[in-house]
């Protein structure tokens, strides 16, 4: 069986399987009309791309995905509200601001992205820049007294459970 | 049923709107120009998921259904952090009135630091270089 010929034509089966869902979702519908041109599109679109993405991640526990979905959404709606009433209720000065630098176990670049958007994403931590050759994340929390407590709970609770899924 | 779904709409209309309308308040009133990089984000999550969940869900309840929600609140959670980071590393590389980095636990500096005119400031005029980097905003 010619292996390499199906690599050639899916450099990244995911990316196929995901660009036939969006299409579907941008045109909303099912029909095998749709899925057909949707799986056209995501043969063509990573075969003219794959020479910006050579490395293939891989997901080696794709439970644990859907598990890391459900805790960042939660995390999100917990640390809105919180954030909120920090900005409505704490002076300024009050505040401490902080950086946190926050050494990464991670190397693969895709769970790197992964992290730093987790943290962009859930309120009260923005992810700033990494270091020169990418082994650290510096991030600014809005209201962090004790920074390496916000350090420990990054690394614990999303860095961890990205290891588990990709490394 | 009708009246519950009604309120259940409302209820996430209301609170994405009161999301959105802290996460404004929060570009007002934070000083700094890191510390204001935090209210939009805020917004841009939970007040506008709010949002779309709410439209998503009058779609089922009342019209044939639309998934397009789930599509915008996907694009909005990939593009929202790449933007932050950018104006966050503008922040860093200008150093107006932005705290001093800590140093990076492992590599020599930040990426944003790490350009080529610093890397031939420090080796030509090291003692120009302590002046140039102590001047915060």
């Amino acid at each position: 069986m010619p292996r390499k010929l199906i690599w050639r034509l899916f450099p990244h089966p995911l990316l196929t399987l995901l660009l036939t869902l969006v299409w579907c979702l941008l045109v909303n519908g099912f029909s095998s009309g749709t899925v057909a041109f949707g799986l056209i599109l995501g043969t063509v679109i990573p075969i003219l791309t794959a020479a910006y993405w050579p490395r293939r991640p891989v997901i080696r526990k794709p439970l644990r995905v859907l598990e890391y979905i459900l805790i960042v959404l939660w995390d999100i709606i917990v640390a809105n509200v919180q954030v909120a009433i920090i900005v409505v209720f704490k002076r300024n000065a009050d505040m401490a601001s902080n950086w946190v630098a926050i050494p990464l176990e991670l190397r693969t670049p895709e769970a790197i992205a992964i992290l730093a958007g987790t943290i962009t994403l859930t309120p009260g931590t923005v992810s700033a820049d990494l270091s020169d050759e990418g082994h650290a994340l510096l991030v600014h929390a809005l209201d962090a007294p004790d920074p390496d407590a916000v350090r420990d709970a990054i690394k614990s609770r999303y860095e961890r459970r990205l290891k588990e899924i990709f490394e | 049923m009708s009246a519950a779904a009604e309120i259940f709409v409302s209820a996430l209309i209301v609170i994405g709107a009161v999301f959105t309308l802290v996460g404004s308040w929060g570009l007002v009133k934070l000083d700094a120009p890191m510390s204001r990089l935090h209210a939009p984000t805020k917004a841009g999550t939970l007040g506008v998921g709010s949002v779309l969940m709410a439209s998503m869900c009058y779609a089922f309840i009342w019209r044939d259904g639309s998934a397009h929600e789930l599509l915008i609140t996907a694009f909005l959670f990939v593009t929202a952090p790449v933007s932050a980071m950018l104006i966050a590393k503008v922040a860093i590389f200008r150093r107006t009135n932005v705290q001093e980095l800590p140093p990076p636990p492992t590599d020599t500096t930040w990426a944003t630091h790490d350009t080529g005119e610093r890397a031939i400031k420090s080796s030509s005029a090291s003692e120009n270089r302590g002046g140039n980097t102590a001047t915060p905003g």
